[in-house]
């Protein structure tokens, strides 16, 4: 070894080595195999390491994609994903991705190169606080100007980004504290007395809730992402055996319970199934897991669900009562809790005779989600979205993951595909960032390689990222792009539509074809091959099955399918904004027929 | 609303005060007052922040400092905490205020830190009522510059909120 070999003499004592090399070092140690990021002035000493270890490092075309791309590979994985950025404009570029992992707790670590420390606070080059810009948007950050800190932040950092609630962390590292010689020791603990993440639920808020369920008429289980985190899908499943009570899964929650089964009423929320709206409205007690009672589920939030008690599970106490009050809080890991509930609800029934009766309630849910299925009207001309993303999911089965971006396709896609297994399904949720989707499907491939990705992106949303696809060609990361083509900025369009009296105010995207008017500007299909990836184009449902075939036999190379889709086709049921739940409707001035009676 | 006093432990790192500070402005609560310092343990600072505020924003405010990783512990301390402010007070004076304004100072056992012949500055530890007090008997003779500390509040009796604080230390560590 070069390292004792410089130290002949004093063999006990570490090696001398560069704070650089000390931080590959810990991300070797921290388990780290893959980093998405890009080189500049002040993280440049990292890249001399990094070019000969273990890790991998993939070179994204832009900072925002090499966030984007961590959080898709922690999504699938349920490990930290690592983005890696310079100082100044490199770590801004960083800033959406972040937010977007704060919203939906995802773990990541970000690291950036900072100005050598002398130089911080003298508006250097390449200069800006990144520690102060993301500061409400971390879990937690770190500026490190002392090499011999590096191993310990390093080891913090992923252990914050994973336990508890996860989400992202920033370490920012001054360009001196890599060049200077330091010494490398992995901590064998950590100290750190202000972060103690509750994981064990209270057994006497676990019996309490167990005896709401007991005593409830219209229950439901309100599902949030939360559930996927905690990898609690079996835990969960056994307790819809046992207690055959409806399941509701909020957009970060699809797929946490299987669609297939015959208690799954939909996703709740703006753009929910009238099945699950309505449960939540008219349901007793809700039994929430692992969600966040977010606006978009709410609505308008005094009038959410009047008649229910609530139990509130979640890691994150923060959450409990902040939107809605909790008769029962719970504060743990969701896969901690719900087997403590299912063995309480056992022990329940056997010694007190409590069980779970809601039959008449759960008959009449079924009976709204068989009335009320999500469906969509065929259009008169050309091709329905939804029909495309149908297809795509009937062709790649749950095995394959689905990435949406934000707008009308990201609701479609939550509807149609067939989601039957927990981390099949990212998004991006709370922040709805646009450009989400075709970095986060290329970390996903990442993760996932076997997996067949599904980057399902809306034409305005693929215009803000793509330039990941030339990083998908070069790597070797084969994703699928479907781009659902409407030539517009549709989820806008959409309430341009429904609440601005058809003024098409800056949607027109001119990505569609010359039949509607537009420009065709870009040609999807040029700038996929421009890309080294394959272009194809699918204009009607006559040509979709054929189509999607062809673009699943292509696994040498990233593919792009251009489906140029009908413009006018809309996102339904929908729950105007900041009105209340009672007032969705299935389609445009029509409501669905609540049946009247109250169990 | 209600004032409430939130006696708050945080690690004696760089930035942790600013990330108390910023997570109140951003989740719109409004500080009163706020005062920090070193306390009795080195790797640890006193924050006594006064805010404002309902019960359920209360509570939301102290599960979000909560969940920042340099924040040790939250303690509310209740109206029979020892709480006080520091105060000097620049009053304006001629011969013949002159002796009026030291009785003031003597009244509020204050005292006079620094004198000229147009000016004295004094002064004042208290809590805001006493200080009030003593402001609206000085404020006919002139003010003409004040400076007021952050309050600092104590409970009483022998129990201490730092002690527990620093058996959690050894205690939480997490082996990797």
């Amino acid at each position: 070894m070069t390292e004792s070999l410089a130290n002949p003499v004093v063999a006990d004592e570490p090696a001398q080595i560069t704070g650089a090399q000390s931080l590959v070092r810990a991300l070797e140690h921290a388990g780290v195999d893959v980093i998405f990021g890009i080189p500049g002035g002040a993280i440049l000493p990292a890249y001399d390491p990094l070019f000969d270890s273990s890790i991998r490092h993939i070179l994204v075309r832009h900072e925002q994609g090499a966030g984007h791309a961590a959080q898709g590979y922690a999504m699938v994985t349920g490990r930290v994903g690592v983005c890696m950025a310079t100082s100044g404009p490199g770590a801004t570029n960083l800033v959406t991705a972040i937010a977007d992992a704060h919203m939906d707790s995802v773990p990541i670590v970000a690291i950036t190169g900072q100005v050598p420390s002398g130089a911080i606070g003298t508006d250097a080059f390449q200069e800006a606080d990144i520690r102060g810009i993301t500061m409400p948007i971390t879990k937690h950050s770190y500026l490190v100007t002392n090499p011999d800190e590096i191993p310990r932040v390093i080891a913090e950092a992923f252990h914050i980004a994973s336990t508890g609630r996860p989400g992202p962390v920033l370490v920012d590292i001054a360009k001196d504290a890599m060049q200077k010689m330091t010494t490398f020791q992995w901590p064998h603990e950590l100290a750190l007395p202000g972060y103690r993440p509750t994981t064990r639920p209270h057994g006497k808020q676990v019996r309490e809730a167990a005896k709401l369920i007991a005593e409830a008429k219209r229950p439901v289980l309100y599902v949030g992402g939360g559930v996927i985190k905690a990898e609690a899908a079996s835990e969960l499943a056994a307790l819809v055996a046992l207690t055959r009570i409806p399941v509701v899964t909020t957009l970060m929650a699809r797929g946490a319970f299987p669609d297939s089964h015959e208690l799954h009423l939909g996703m709740p929320g703006m753009h929910g199934s009238v099945a699950a709206v309505g449960a939540l409205q008219k349901s007793d007690l809700l039994i929430t897991l692992g969600a966040r009672f977010d606006d978009r589920v709410t609505g308008h939030l005094p009038s959410f669900a009047p008649d229910a008690k609530v139990i509130h599970a979640d890691i994150d106490p923060a959450e409990i009562s902040k939107n809605r009050h909790a008769d029962v809080p719970i504060v743990g890991d969701c896969k901690e809790v719900i087997a403590e509930l299912v063995l309480m609800l056992h022990k329940q029934a056997d010694e007190d005779g409590l069980v779970v009766e809601c039959d008449a309630w759960r008959a009449q849910m079924l009976a709204l989600k068989a009335k009320y299925p999500v469906a969509y009207d065929k259009p008169e001309a050309g091709l329905a979205p939804q029909k495309v993303i149908e297809r795509i999911s009937d062709f790649s089965g749950p095995e394959a993951t689905y990435v949406a971006g934000v707008g009308q396709h990201q609701m479609w896609a939550a509807h149609y595909v067939d989601f039957e297994r927990p981390r099949q399904w990212l998004n991006s949720g709370g922040a709805g960032t646009m450009g989400y989707c075709v970095p986060a499907a290329m970390g996903a491939k990442v993760g996932t390689p076997d997996a067949v990705v599904w980057a399902i992106d809306g034409d305005g949303c693929f215009q803000m990222t793509n330039q990941e696809l030339a990083t998908c060609a070069i790597e070797g990361i084969p994703i699928k792009v479907a781009i659902i083509n409407n030539s517009s900025l549709g989820m806008v369009r959409q309430w341009q539509t429904l609440f601005y009296d058809s003024r098409y105010s800056n949607t027109d995207l001119n990505t569609g074809s010359e039949e509607i008017g537009a420009l065709r500007i870009p040609d999807f299909v040029k700038l996929a091959e421009a890309m080294g990836c394959v272009g194809l184009r699918c204009e009607t449902e006559a040509d979709l099955d054929a189509t999607i075939e062809k673009a699943m036999a292509i696994n040498d190379r990233p593919v792009v399918v251009d489906f140029v889709v009908e413009r006018d086709a809309m996102v339904w049921p929908m729950v105007a904004a900041g009105t209340s739940n009672d007032d969705i409707k299935v389609a445009r001035d029509l409501a669905p027929e609540w049946d009247e009676e109250v169990l | 609303m209600s004032r409430h006093v939130l006696s708050v432990l945080v690690e004696n790192t760089p930035g942790a005060l600013a990330r108390v500070s910023s997570l109140f402005m951003r989740r719109g609560f409004n500080i009163e007052s706020l005062a920090v310092g070193p306390t009795e343990i080195p790797e640890v600072s006193r924050m006594t922040i006064v805010v404002n505020l309902d019960e359920l924003p209360l509570e939301q405010v102290t599960k979000q400092l909560n969940k920042l990783v340099n924040v040790l512990k939250i303690v509310e301390l209740d109206d029979t905490a020892v709480q006080r402010e520091l105060m000097m007070i620049k009053v304006k004076i001629d011969a013949q205020t002159r002796g009026q304004v030291l009785e003031t100072v003597q009244l509020f056992r204050a005292k006079v830190v620094d004198v000229a012949t147009d000016a004295i500055t004094i002064e004042a530890t208290g809590d805001s009522g006493k200080l009030n007090a003593m402001l609206a008997v000085l404020e006919p003779f002139g003010i003409r510059e004040i400076v007021q500390s952050g309050r600092v509040a104590i409970g009483r009796g022998s129990r201490s909120i730092t002690d527990r604080t620093l058996r959690a230390v050894p205690g939480s560590s997490v082996a990797v």
